[in-house]
C-alpha cells in the first residue's frame, strides 16, 4: 500500500511527460500508468484477500468463494454438460484451491488461476465418465472434388447469432450439437471458441502440441458447421 | 447438360488454381483458415488466401458460414448457462466451506 501511495504522489510529480526510454522517469510514468489501468491496486486487493484466506479468516473466505462460485460453476456446466457433475467438478477445485493457496504466487490473477484450477478438475471429471471420446468426425468435413474444388451449396445473408437465438429451442438445437461432438475435439472447441483460452494455453492444459490443439480446432470447427447448417440456412425447427 | 458444364467448369477452376501463379487450391486454402481467422498468416500467404477468396464463390461462402457457426455457438453457450451465475445455491456454498473448515 505504502508503494502504491508513493506511485500516486510521483503521478502527480510526473504527469504525463514521456521521459527518455529506460530512465527513472520513464519508468515512473509507465507505473503511473499502470495505476491508472487499475494494476496495482487490483494486486493489493488480491494480495490481501490472499493473506486473509491463507490465515483462515471465514469471512474472507466466504466472500472470496461467494464471489468465484457462480462462474466456475458455469463454466463446469459448459464443459461437463451436467449440472450435478458440475457442482461436484465446482466443489473439488475449491479444495484444490485451498490446498495450493498456500503456494500461488501471484504470477496471474486468482480468477485466471482458478480458472485453470476448475478446466483441469473438469477434464479430471470427464476421463473419469465413459463418454464417446473416440468417435469420428470425418463424416461432418469439408468436401472437395476430384478437381480439388470445394463442394458447397450457395449461401444468402446468415442472420446474426442474437436473430438466430430468439427461439429458444434453437439455443438448445445448438449447444446439443455442441456437446455431441466428441470429446478430444468438443474440449477444444470450448476452451478456445468459448472459454477465449489461447492456443498455447489450451497445449499446456490438454498436454498436447500446439498443431495439434490447431488441428482439433480447425476440425472441430468444421464439423459444427456442418451440423449447424440448418440452423445457419433458417430450415431448421 | 448443366451437370456437364458444371462439371466442365470445376475441371477448369481447379487446373487454374493448381497452375495459375500465386494461386492455392481449395484444399490447400482451407489448410490456411485457421491461422488467416487468428491473424497469423505471413502477409504473402494471406495476400495468396484473400485472392481465393476473391476469385472462389465456394470458399467465399464457407468461410463466411464457418465464421458464423463458431459465433453462433459461443453465443448459445453463453446464453444457456448465462443464468446460472446469478443463482448459486447456499447449499453448495456451504459445501465448500465445510470442506475448507475440515
Amino acid at each position: 500500500m505504502r508503494d502504491t501511495i508513493r506511485f500516486q504522489y510521483r503521478c502527480r510529480q510526473v504527469g504525463s511527460r514521456p521521459g527518455p526510454l529506460g530512465s527513472s522517469l520513464e519508468a515512473d510514468r509507465l507505473a503511473c500508468r499502470r495505476i491508472a489501468d487499475g494494476g496495482p491496486f487490483v494486486i493489493d486487493a488480491e494480495n490481501q484477500t490472499l493473506e486473509r484466506i491463507r490465515s483462515g479468516d471465514p469471512g474472507e473466505t466466504g466472500r472470496f468463494v461467494r464471489t468465484h462460485i457462480g462462474w466456475m460453476r458455469a463454466l463446469a456446466t459448459r464443459m461437463l454438460g451436467d449440472p450435478a457433475l458440475a457442482d461436484d467438478c465446482v466443489q473439488e477445485a475449491f479444495i484444490k484451491a485451498f490446498r495450493a493457496i498456500a503456494s500461488f504466487e501471484g504470477r496471474s490473477s486468482l480468477k485466471t488461476w482458478l480458472h485453470r484450477i476448475t478446466v483441469n478438475e473438469a477434464l479430471m471429471k470427464l476421463r473419469s465418465v465413459d463418454r464417446r471420446r473416440e468417435d469420428t468426425i470425418d463424416d461432418l468435413l469439408p468436401e472437395f472434388d476430384q478437381n480439388g474444388c470445394r463442394i458447397e451449396p450457395p449461401w444468402g445473408a446468415i442472420p446474426t447469432p442474437s436473430e438466430l437465438l430468439e427461439q429458444k429451442a434453437t439455443r438448445e438445437l445448438v449447444t446439443a450439437h455442441i456437446r455431441d461432438l466428441p470429446d478430444d475435439y468438443r474440449i477444444v472447441l470450448q476452451l478456445r471458441d468459448i472459454e477465449e483460452m489461447t492456443t498455447a494455453e489450451v497445449a499446456d492444459i490438454l498436454e498436447i502440441s500446439e498443431s495439434n490443439v490447431k488441428v482439433r480446432l480447425h476440425r472441430a470447427r468444421a464439423a459444427l458447421k456442418r451440423l449447424l447448417e440448418p440452423v445457419l440456412r433458417g430450415e431448421s425447427e | 447438360m448443366m451437370a456437364f458444364a458444371d462439371g466442365m467448369r470445376r475441371m477448369i477452376k481447379g487446373f487454374m488454381l493448381k497452375h495459375g501463379p500465386g494461386m492455392i487450391t481449395c484444399e490447400e486454402f482451407e489448410t490456411f483458415i485457421l491461422d488467416y481467422l487468428d491473424g497469423a498468416l505471413p502477409p504473402a500467404q494471406r495476400r495468396v488466401f484473400e485472392w481465393h477468396l476473391k476469385i472462389c464463390r465456394e470458399c467465399r461462402d464457407y468461410l463466411e458460414a464457418y465464421r458464423a457457426s463458431i459465433a453462433l455457438g459461443k453465443a448459445a453457450m453463453q446464453e444457456v448457462d448465462a443464468p446460472e451465475i446469478d443463482e448459486v445455491p447456499e447449499d453448495l456454498v456451504r459445501a465448500v466451506l465445510d470442506a475448507r473448515e475440515k
